[in-house]
C-alpha cells in the first residue's frame, strides 16, 4: 500500500485489506487463502442463516447451520491465524456457548410460564405488506440456540486447539505452520 | 403429623438467625417445638391406644409412594422419648453450652432438626418412608458428632458411625423392598398384620427382607459386633451423646424390631439371630462398662448393653415380653438421659470425666447425687423404679415360657442384669464416692438448667413405676397384638407386686449379684482387660481391607494403556453380542445394493479403511478417516437422507480440521519402534472379528423389524400440522423429541468445556513456573 500515488489516494481502504489487521509474519501468508476468505466468510455466514431458517421445510436446521458458520470461522483462522478470529468475536466462546443453551432451554421453560406443558411449540403468523403471509413456529428458537451453541463449540475448539497449540508452539521455539 | 415434623425442619432452619441474639435463647425456643408435639401426643393418647391415628400425603402418586403416618402406642411410647427428653435436654444444652461456644449454633440447629426427623421415623407407617426418615437420624448425628471437624478423633467416630449405620441402612432398604414386594404392600401396619395372619407368601424372600432389615436395626443399635461406634460417639458434647446416643436414636433399632415383632416373633429366622446378638450384647456392653474410668464411656457401653436387653424383649418373647419391652423402653430412656446429664453437669462443675479424678461429690453435690441414684436405682432394677417393673416382666416373660429357650433366654437376661447392677454401682461409686486416699475434688456448683432437667427425668421414672397402672396400660395396648400363650400370661400386668416368686428372686440375684461384683471390682478390671476379641479392630481392618482391595482393583483395570481398554471393549461387544446374533438373528433377504452409485462409494469406503490400517503416517490416516466418512456421507445422499448427510459432510470436515490443529504437535509417524509380530497378530484378529460383528449385526438388526413402524407413521403424520415442519426431521429435533436435543446441546456444552479445559490446562502442567489455577491459567480456559 503505497501512499505516494494520487491514484491511490480515492479508493484507498479505511481498514486494513488484510483479514487480521495486524499482519502475520510473512512467510506464512497464503495470498489466494485470504482473498478466498474475504469472498467465502459472509457468503458462509449468510448460507449458514439460510439453513437455520430452512431448516423446518427441507434439510438443514440449527445444527448444520451452526456447523457451516463455525467451519467460516475456521477458514478465517486458517488464513489469518487467531488475530483474524479476535477480530471477528470480543466475546468469549465460552460466554457464546452458553447463551446458546440459555437461549434453548429458555424457549423450552417458557411454555410453563403461559401454562403448557414444556416444549410446546406454536405457529405464528404475520402478514406482511407486499409479501403476504409469512409464518414460523416458536420451536425456531430452540434451533436458534443450537446454532448459537454450535457456532460457541466451534470457536472454543479453535481457541483451545488452534490458538492454543499455536501459542504453545511458539513458546517452545518451534515453527508455527 | 407431617405437619409436626416440618416445623421443626423449618424452626431449625431459621434457629442460626436467632442464635445470633446468643445461645440460650435459640436452645430454649428449640426446645418449645418438642414440648408442643409431646402435649399433642399426649392430647391424642386416647386414640393412639384405641384404633390409633393414621394420616397419608401422597408422595409421587405415579410411583405409589406416600409419606404415610400413625400414631399408636409404641409411637407414643417413642414420642415421650424423642419429644419429651427432647425438649429437656435442649433446655439442659441451653445451660452446657457457653456463650462463647461455637458449637452451639449449630448443635441448636442440628438437635432440632435431629427431633424432627425421629418424629417422623415414630410415626411413620410406610417402610419407605421410615427409611428416609432413619437415614436422615444418620446424618445429623454424622454432623452432631464431628461437630465443627477441627478434632481428628471427633472426625474418625462421626465416620464410623456414619459408616456402620448407613452400611445398615442400605441392608434394610434391600430387606424393605424385598418386604415390600412380598407383601404387596409398604405400609408397616398392614405388613405386620399379614404377618400375624400368615399371610405373605414367598418363604425364602421374606426370611431374606427379615435378615436385612435385622441388619439394619443391629447397625442402628449398636448390637454385636457393630458396637464398637456408639462409645466411640462420646467424643460429642454430652447433650449429643444423652439425646441421640442415649435416649433415642439408638432406640431406632430396637424399636423397628419392636414395630414387626409382632408380625413375625415365631419364625425362627427372626427371634434367633435377635436372641443371639441381644444376649451376646447384654453381656459384653455389661463387661466393657465394668472396665470403663470416663463415666461417658461407662454409660455409653451400659446403654450398648440395655440395647441388646431390649432387644431381646422386643424381638424373641411373647406378651409378657412386650410389655416388659415397652416398660423398659421408657425407664431407660428416663434414667439414662439423666445420668448422662448428670455427668455433663459433673463435667461442668469439675472439669474432668475420669472416675478416678472424682472424689466426695456426694458433699459437695448432694442435689445432683440424689438424682443421679434414683436414676441408678432404676437403671439397676430396684424398686419401686420403673426399671424394676420392667425388669420384673422381662424374667416372668421367659421364665413363664419355660423350656429350653425360656430358661437360657433368662439365665442370660440374669447375668446381664447382674452386670448392670454392678455397673450402675461402679457409677455412682465412681461420680459421686469418695476415693481412698485422694482429696474432696474442687467443686464449681453448676446451674439450675443443668441439674432441674436430671431431676425432672429421675422423678419421671419414679412416677411411672409408682404409677404403674399408667404404663401397664400403654405397653398393654402395644402388646395386646400378640396372641397370649395362656390365661395366666393373658392375665400378667405390669405391677409393683406379683407375690413372692422365681423373677423376684432372679430381681434381688441380680441387685445382689451385681454390688458382690462391685466389690470385687479390682479383680475385675484386671479380668477385662484380657479380651481375646475386639470389635473395634474388627471395623479397622474391614475399612482398611476395603481400601486395599479398592486399591488392587483399580490397579488392575486401570492399566493406562489404549490398546488394553479398547481390546476390552472389543472382546465384551463379541462376546455378549455376536452369539446371541448368531443364534436369534436371521440374514435379511435384501438385494446386495439399491443403485448402482452405491458401489462405487462402498468400494472407495472400504479401500480408505483398509488402507488407514496400513497406513505409517498420521496424517494420511486422518485423511483417509475422512474418505471414509465422506463416503458414508455419500451412501445417505444416495439411499435419500439429505440431513443426514448434510450433518455428516459438515461434521467431516471439522473433525479434519480439529484433527489437522491437534496433528502439529505430534511426531509425524505413529510409533518409533515396531510392534510385536504376536501381539499385532491377536490385535488384527480382534479387530477384524469386532468389526465383522458390527457390521453383521448391524445388517441383521435392520432386517429384523416384523411390524410396521409405528412411531415414523406418527411423526409423518403428525409433522405438518402437529409441529409445522415439513420436514419431518426438523420436526423430530426441535419438536417431537426436542427435550433430547436440549440433553445433547447439553453434553456438548460440557464436551467443549472439557476440550478447553484439558489442552489448556496440560500445557501449564508442563510447565514448572506456574501450575493449573494459577490467573493466566484462569483465563485462557475462560477465554
Amino acid at each position: 500500500m503505497n501512499d505516494d500515488r494520487p491514484f491511490d489516494e480515492w479508493d484507498r481502504p479505511t481498514h486494513g485489506w488484510m483479514l487480521p489487521g495486524t499482519v502475520r509474519e510473512g512467510h506464512d501468508r497464503t495470498l489466494l487463502l485470504e482473498v478466498a476468505t474475504r469472498t467465502l466468510f459472509p457468503t458462509m455466514l449468510v448460507f449458514s442463516l439460510y439453513l437455520l431458517l430452512v431448516g423446518h421445510y427441507s434439510p438443514g436446521g440449527g445444527f448444520s447451520g451452526g456447523l457451516v458458520a463455525g467451519l467460516a470461522f475456521v477458514l478465517r483462522y486458517t488464513a489469518g491465524g487467531s488475530v483474524g478470529l479476535g477480530a471477528v468475536f470480543a466475546v468469549r466462546p465460552p460466554a457464546i456457548i452458553g447463551t446458546g443453551l440459555a437461549i434453548s432451554v429458555c424457549t423450552a421453560l417458557v411454555p410453563l410460564v403461559l401454562g403448557v406443558q414444556v416444549l410446546t411449540s406454536a405457529k405464528l403468523q404475520v402478514e406482511l405488506p407486499l409479501i403476504g403471509v409469512v409464518s414460523t413456529q416458536t420451536s425456531l428458537l430452540l434451533d436458534v440456540g443450537v446454532y448459537v451453541l454450535i457456532v460457541g463449540v466451534v470457536l472454543d475448539l479453535l481457541r483451545s486447539l488452534g490458538s492454543g497449540i499455536d501459542r504453545d508452539m511458539h513458546d517452545a521455539g518451534e515453527v508455527v505452520g | 403429623m407431617l405437619a409436626l415434623v416440618v416445623a421443626h425442619l423449618v424452626v431449625a432452619l431459621v434457629l442460626p438467625l436467632l442464635s445470633a441474639r446468643g445461645h440460650r435463647p435459640a436452645f430454649l425456643v428449640a426446645a418449645v417445638l418438642p414440648a408442643v408435639t409431646l402435649v399433642w401426643a399426649l392430647a391424642h393418647a386416647g386414640a393412639a391406644l384405641g384404633p390409633g391415628v393414621s394420616e397419608s400425603v401422597a408422595w409421587a402418586p405415579t410411583l405409589g409412594l406416600e409419606l404415610a403416618f400413625r400414631l399408636d402406642a409404641l409411637s407414643l411410647a417413642m414420642i415421650v422419648l424423642v419429644s419429651g427428653l427432647g425438649a429437656l435436654i435442649l433446655v439442659y444444652s441451653a445451660g452446657y453450652f457457653g456463650p462463647t461456644s461455637e458449637e452451639a449454633t449449630r448443635s441448636a440447629a442440628l438437635l432440632l432438626t435431629f427431633a424432627g426427623v425421629m418424629l417422623g421415623l415414630v410415626l411413620a407407617d410406610d417402610l419407605l418412608t421410615l427409611y428416609v426418615f432413619w437415614e436422615l437420624t444418620s446424618i445429623t448425628s454424622y454432623l452432631l458428632v464431628g461437630q465443627r471437624g477441627d478434632k481428628r478423633e471427633g472426625r474418625r467416630a462421626a465416620l464410623q458411625a456414619l459408616l456402620v449405620t448407613v452400611f445398615g441402612g442400605l441392608s434394610m432398604l434391600l430387606g424393605f423392598v424385598l418386604l415390600g414386594e412380598a407383601a404387596g404392600t409398604y405400609r408397616i401396619s398392614e405388613i405386620v398384620a399379614m404377618g400375624r395372619a400368615g399371610e405373605i407368601g414367598g418363604g425364602g424372600m421374606v426370611s431374606a427382607a427379615l435378615l436385612l432389615i435385622l441388619v439394619g436395626a443391629f447397625t442402628k443399635s449398636a448390637q454385636l459386633p457393630f458396637h464398637p461406634w456408639l462409645p466411640a460417639a462420646m467424643v460429642a458434647p454430652t447433650p449429643v451423646s444423652a439425646y441421640l446416643h442415649a435416649a433415642s436414636m439408638v432406640k431406632a433399632g430396637v424399636y423397628l424390631v419392636g414395630r414387626l415383632a409382632p408380625g413375625f416373633s415365631d419364625l425362627a429366622v427372626w427371634w434367633v439371630p435377635i436372641a443371639v446378638a441381644g444376649i451376646g450384647t447384654m453381656l459384653v456392653g455389661g463387661w466393657r462398662a465394668l472396665a470403663e474410668t470416663d463415666l461417658k464411656r461407662v454409660l455409653a457401653f451400659g446403654t450398648v448393653s440395655q440395647l441388646g436387653f431390649l432387644m431381646v424383649l422386643f424381638g424373641a418373647g411373647g406378651r409378657i415380653s412386650a410389655l416388659a419391652g415397652v416398660a423398659m423402653l421408657l425407664a431407660h430412656g428416663l434414667f439414662k438421659a439423666p445420668l448422662f446429664m448428670a455427668v455433663g453437669a459433673i463435667d461442668h462443675a469439675t472439669g474432668t470425666r475420669d472416675l478416678r479424678q472424682l472424689s466426695g461429690l456426694r458433699h459437695a453435690l448432694p442435689g445432683l447425687a440424689a438424682a443421679a441414684v434414683l436414676a441408678a436405682a432404676s437403671m439397676a432394677g430396684l424398686p419401686p423404679m420403673l426399671g424394676f417393673l420392667g425388669k420384673e416382666a422381662a424374667f416372668e416373660a421367659f421364665l413363664h415360657e419355660g423350656g429350653v429357650r425360656g430358661w437360657t433366654i433368662a439365665l442370660g437376661l440374669l447375668l446381664g442384669s447382674v452386670l448392670t447392677a454392678a455397673y450402675s454401682a461402679r457409677f455412682v461409686w465412681g461420680a459421686f464416692g469418695r476415693k481412698r486416699g485422694r482429696d474432696a475434688t474442687p467443686v464449681h456448683p453448676p446451674g439450675r438448667l443443668l441439674t432441674v432437667p436430671v431431676w425432672l427425668c429421675a422423678l419421671g421414672g419414679l412416677a411411672t413405676g409408682l404409677a404403674f397402672p399408667v404404663a401397664d396400660a400403654l405397653a398393654g395396648t402395644y402388646a395386646a397384638q400378640y396372641v397370649p400363650a395362656d390365661a395366666e400370661a393373658a392375665e400378667y400386668h405390669l405391677a409393683l407386686w406379683h407375690g413372692l416368686g422365681l423373677p423376684l428372686l432372679f430381681s434381688a440375684v441380680a441387685i445382689g449379684g451385681g454390688l458382690g461384683v462391685h466389690r470385687l471390682r479390682r479383680q475385675v478390671k484386671r479380668l477385662s482387660r484380657r479380651t481375646p476379641f475386639d470389635a473395634q479392630a474388627g471395623y479397622e481392618n474391614t475399612v482398611a481391607g476395603l481400601e486395599r482391595v479398592a486399591v488392587v482393583v483399580t490397579g488392575r483395570s486401570q492399566v493406562g494403556s489404549l490398546p488394553a481398554y479398547l481390546a476390552t471393549i472389543l472382546a465384551v461387544v463379541v462376546a455378549l453380542i455376536g452369539p446371541v446374533t448368531l443364534l436369534m438373528g436371521t440374514w435379511p433377504a435384501q438385494p446386495l445394493y439399491h443403485q448402482v452409485a452405491q458401489v462405487p462409494l462402498a468400494v472407495a469406503v472400504m479401500v480408505a479403511a483398509l488402507a488407514v490400517v496400513r497406513s505409517r503416517r498420521r496424517f494420511t490416516a486422518v485423511l483417509l478417516v475422512g474418505v471414509i466418512g465422506y463416503g458414508v456421507g455419500g451412501l445417505f445422499v444416495v439411499e435419500g437422507a439429505p440431513d443426514l448427510a448434510l450433518a455428516q459432510f459438515l461434521v467431516e470436515t471439522l473433525s479434519l480440521v480439529a484433527f489437522v490443529f491437534v496433528l502439529r504437535r505430534l511426531p509425524a509417524h505413529f510409533t518409533g519402534k515396531p510392534t510385536r509380530r504376536r501381539s499385532q497378530w491377536a490385535k488384527a484378529a480382534l479387530a477384524t472379528v469386532g468389526g465383522v460383528v458390527v457390521a453383521g449385526v448391524a445388517v441383521v438388526l435392520s432386517g429384523a423389524r416384523v411390524g410396521p413402524a409405528s412411531a415414523s407413521d406418527d411423526f409423518l403424520a403428525l409433522a405438518p400440522d402437529g409441529a409445522g415442519a415439513d420436514n419431518v426431521i426438523a420436526a423430530i429435533l426441535v419438536d417431537f423429541r426436542a427435550l433430547d436435543t436440549i440433553g445433547e446441546i447439553g453434553v456438548l456444552f460440557v464436551a467443549a468445556a472439557g476440550v478447553a479445559s484439558l489442552v489448556l490446562a496440560t500445557r501449564y502442567d508442563r510447565r514448572h513456573s506456574s501450575g493449573q489455577g494459577s490467573p493466566r491459567h484462569e483465563e485462557d480456559v475462560l477465554g
